[in-house]
């Protein structure tokens, strides 16, 4: 190589005339092709990038139906392979009300999630017909999980197909930017997947994980609806501790819930404290404990409407206390500094209770969230 | 449907692994060419075919290494779950890995030193922190 060298500099030199115009033509060329033809071959990079991207979205969509069907196999015992039945239920859809008149839409949009629950529900017993109660929740849970992966691929799918056809480098670049956000979503249902598959607690869960080492070791009863209550004595108050009814994986209405209690007890509660995940911003430490005011209740809204609408009637307060983590998080098996900050955050209720309360009152908390892998 | 689309994914890497083969080949031989070459003296065109070949062979081995990574990727990590089990009444404590029908709260066998029953009080994974830590 180094007797090879000096070699060719030294050809170079008497031949440099022609490589040296063969160079200028190649960077003219080059330039005239940028100067025409930059903006598609920036689209064709993307296009690449997001081509990518939609493969993983592939593998990752089919092997949650992969899972999907071998769990309903292993637990439902199925007559028939449910792999059709699961196809179906993977496309299956939900027409919100008409807004168009906005009065009365929560009681609207409550009665058709409640079909959808029990629709979906009726589904999962057809296919796993020797499943337990706790099981079918479980595998609803790993369904609707399959299901948002699905969604989330046929989606990128259209605009990625719709973007090539059109040749638009507008709808592939909106595409390509919110590609890592998209990716990152469908990696949290991935390992959502698996967790709900085989019951375990999930990040969500600690809301009713509180809940349960709160009332452990007292009686409950049932509320409605799918949701559990305990009088637990606390700090000389008297504590109704709620959450969904565990172990399998099931969010409860608490809204009903909520209303159900208060109005059994004529409104007389001096305050009613939420716990729930919170999403933490980027830089915030997974498990940090916050407190603040309001309903701490995600979803489309209907929970937390009913919550409001029955607090406002009887004007108590309510008060809120998040442990954050990232919608990754959320969704996958609990990660150990949200199971260790349980402890931190019963200090946290305790403390709003003797600072908001006096002595003999009647409190209410909530543990919000999926109470997967968790019992009370 | 899914069993096709899972087969048309390794199709596409088989294509790439062909093309990448052939390029992997086209600069060996571009490389044994450019020793025969300077064997018979002809320096510069075997200088030409030296770095030719050498760059064929650096992109062809970091598409496959990249082909690599990509399908290393795509691979769905199950996280290792653990149980905490634990006495109640003597505060004995043990660890082992999630069992299916695991959940907290599950009252399980006898506890080896007390004989009362013992708990499940926590189910959790372990991540190891791989973030970027930044100055704020």
């Amino acid at each position: 190589m180094l007797a090879v060298l000096p070699a060719l500099t030294g050809q170079l030199g008497g031949a440099g005339d022609s490589i040296s115009q063969i160079l200028s033509i190649l960077f003219y060329v080059i330039f005239i092709v940028f100067l025409f033809y930059g903006q598609r071959i920036q689209m064709y990079v993307m296009i690449r990038e997001v081509e990518g991207s939609l493969y993983k979205l592939k593998y990752i969509k089919d092997e949650g139906r992969r899972i999907a069907i071998e769990t309903i196999k292993e637990l439902g015992k199925p007559q028939t392979d449910p792999s059709a039945r699961v196809d179906r239920y993977l496309d299956y859809f939900t027409i919100t009300p008409q807004s168009m008149d906005p009065a009365g839409i929560v009681y609207k949009l409550d009665h058709i999630l409640d079909v959808r629950d029990t629709r979906l529900k009726d589904e999962v017993k057809l296919m796993a017909p020797a499943s337990d109660e706790v099981q079918i929740n479980n595998l609803e849970n790993t369904l609707e999980a399959a299901m948002a992966l699905n969604y989330i691929y046929k989606v990128v799918r259209h605009y990625y197909i719709q973007g090539k056809k059109t040749l638009s480098l507008y709808i592939i670049m909106q595409l390509q930017m919110i590609l890592p956000l998209v990716m990152k979503e469908a990696e949290a249902y991935a390992s959502a997947l698996k967790a709900f598959a085989y019951g375990q607690p999930i990040g969500d869960g600690v809301g009713p994980l509180v809940a349960a080492k709160l009332m452990h070791g007292y009686e409950t009863r049932k509320v409605p609806k799918d949701c559990v209550v305990a009088e637990v004595p606390l700090e000389g108050r008297t504590a109704l501790v709620m959450k969904a009814e565990g172990p399998g994986g099931n969010v409860g209405k608490p809204g009903d819930a909520i209303k159900a209690v208060i109005d059994e007890n004529k409104g007389k509660i001096a305050a009613v404290i939420m716990i729930d995940a919170g999403l933490k911003l980027e830089g915030e430490m997974v498990g940090e404990v916050a407190e603040g005011v309001g309903a701490a209740i995600g979803g489309p809204g209907v929970d937390q409407f009913k919550i409001e609408e029955a607090l406002v009637d009887y004007h108590i307060p309510i008060y809120a206390v998040i442990v954050k983590e990232d919608i990754g998080d959320a969704v996958s098996p609990m990660r150990k500094e949200i199971s260790d900050s349980v402890d931190r955050v019963i200090e946290r209720v305790k403390s709003v209770i003797l600072e908001r309360t006096k002595e003999g009152d009647k409190v209410i908390i909530f543990g919000v969230g999926n109470t997967i892998g968790i019992g009370q | 449907m899914s069993e096709n689309s899972s087969s048309a994914t390794k199709k596409i890497s088989t294509y790439l692994t062909m093309i990448v083969l052939i390029v992997l080949a086209l600069s060996m031989v571009a490389l044994i060419s450019s020793v025969n070459l300077m064997v018979e003296g002809n320096e510069i065109a075997a200088g030409y075919l030296l770095i030719i070949g050498l760059i064929a062979m650096a992109l062809s081995l970091y598409v496959m290494i990249q082909s690599r990574r990509r399908i290393a990727e795509m691979k769905i990590e199950a996280p290792k779950v653990m149980t905490t089990i634990e006495c109640r009444k003597c505060g004995f404590k043990s660890l082992r890995e999630f069992q299916r029908g695991d959940f907290v709260f599950k009252e399980l066998e006898p506890c080896q030193k007390c004989n009362e029953k013992m708990m499940i009080t926590a189910i959790y994974k372990e991540v190891r922190e791989r973030e970027k830590t930044f100055a704020f």
